[in-house]
């Protein structure tokens, strides 16, 4: 009874964490408006935590470079399983048009799993709330499948 | 038998109103802030979601202290019901308050060494107030006995009065409410990261929600001996400090803790020496 109220509390409980992987700022504008009194995620239980340790959800923005990499590497690492990763807007998914630049890897997949790819440029709130959603789908069925 | 019927219920009735009144906080202060806010129910999920996570430590140390923080908060709580001891319930209770700071500090973390050190200031802020709140008890019951207190028919708020409202201090510290959540904030975020809870993640931070409800449950229990005669102003003193809580926290900014300390010394414990001269002069 307690485990089957666990899984029900995971999907209903997600903690997320954000992080500007050197973005220009508009899809973190777009994330934090999720937080706002119009869309308000809280009524699903999310919470935006600063804390890798305390996250289930990692959205990252922006195109990964060699200097931020390890520090994505280094976050995902953190956080304890079970966990998703959620790239939002065009540079998160691929680079965008940052892609052929010589400082930069790619999208956030180059450097660890993704499960969740939000398009967008910016991506729109209600596109990462939904998103966000989607994870959640996945990394229950990550977790059904591990045991 | 008796007391041990009223430490189950004490035992149970921590998590589970603790958790409850976690709920409507989250959903009143959602409602102040013109948002709809989570289910009554969330923090339940978000405990039980913590406890369905890897466990993740940085030290063995982590284990034991939240471990001892959690059985520290029951056993106080546990006494509350059965009528104990003030003084016992209080020093059992601060052991486990000083156990949360041990687990912060033996993490290397920056963020969680500075929150330790900012929750050692809290707990010098509002130990002495809690005290000073015991011995006001003992000066109207004549006895540290919470048994004592039904023995009473006056409300003891007529009585201690300046005292209800130095304990509103040590409530505002122990919920983490602004303007004194600086070793950590019950919201998502604040500038230490989470403070002394930094380094604690998955079960472990789940026991130290937990432990936290015990001491909710605590502080307010203590809160409802003021108003021992009637259960329905009972609730509505509960009820009425709560929304005050709710509204201070929403209202206020975080403040330092230099000020804190200034604040609950000067006005705090000048409010409880007052009354308890009040008492003696009496």
């Amino acid at each position: 009874m307690f485990g089957s109220f666990i899984k029900k509390s995971r999907a209903k409980s997600p903690w997320i964490m954000h992080f500007d992987c050197g973005s220009c700022n508009g899809c973190d504008i777009e994330v934090l408006a999720c937080l706002t009194p119009l869309y308000d995620v809280e009524r699903f239980g999310i919470i935006n935590v600063g804390n890798p340790k305390h996250a289930d959800v990692l959205l990252v923005t922006g195109t990964v470079n060699h200097r931020n990499k390890k520090v994505l590497k280094n976050l995902y690492d953190q956080m304890p399983e079970p966990k998703a990763v959620i790239a939002i807007g065009a540079c998160g998914n691929t680079g965008g048009v940052f892609r052929e630049a010589y400082n930069v890897v790619g999208g956030v997949d180059k450097i660890i799993p993704v499960d969740v790819y939000v398009p967008g440029c910016p991506a729109k709130p209600e596109a990462i709330i939904d998103g966000v959603v989607l994870g959640l789908a996945k990394f229950a069925q990550k977790v059904e499948e591990a045991e | 038998m008796d007391i041990l019927i009223l430490v189950i219920i004490g035992l149970l009735a921590g998590p589970l109103l603790g958790g409850l009144i976690a709920g409507m906080d989250r959903r009143v202060t959602a409602w102040f802030q013109s948002r709809q806010g989570p289910p009554i129910m969330q923090p339940f999920y978000d405990v039980a979601k913590l406890f369905g996570k890897e466990k993740m430590v940085v030290n063995q140390w982590q284990i034991l202290c939240a471990w001892v923080y959690v059985i520290a908060a029951a056993i106080s709580l546990a006494l509350f019901f059965a009528q104990s001891d003030l003084l016992l319930i209080f020093f059992v209770q601060a052991v486990g308050a000083v156990f949360l700071v041990m687990g912060a500090m033996a993490a290397k973390s920056p963020y969680s060494q500075v929150g330790a050190q900012r929750e050692l200031m809290q707990i010098l802020a509002y130990e002495p107030v809690l005290v000073m709140v015991c011995v006001g008890f003992y000066m109207v019951t004549g006895s540290f006995s919470l048994g004592a207190v039904w023995q009473q028919d006056m409300p003891l708020l007529a009585k201690m009065p300046l005292l209800y409202l130095a304990l509103g201090y040590a409530l505002t510290i122990k919920l983490r409410k602004s303007p004194f959540d600086f070793s950590t904030s019950h919201h998502g975020h604040q500038e230490l990261v989470k403070g002394v809870l930094t380094e604690y993640s998955g079960p472990y931070l789940g026991l130290i929600e937990i432990a936290h409800w015990y001491e909710t449950v605590l502080v307010l229990g203590l809160c409802a001996l003021f108003w021992h005669t009637n259960v329905i102003w009972m609730a509505l003193l509960l009820i009425v400090t709560y929304m005050l809580e709710i509204l201070v926290d929403n209202t206020m900014a975080r403040m330092t803790w230099r000020w804190m300390l200034k604040r609950v010394w000067l006005v705090g414990m000048g409010m409880c020496v007052v009354n308890l001269i009040w008492l003696y002069a009496r």
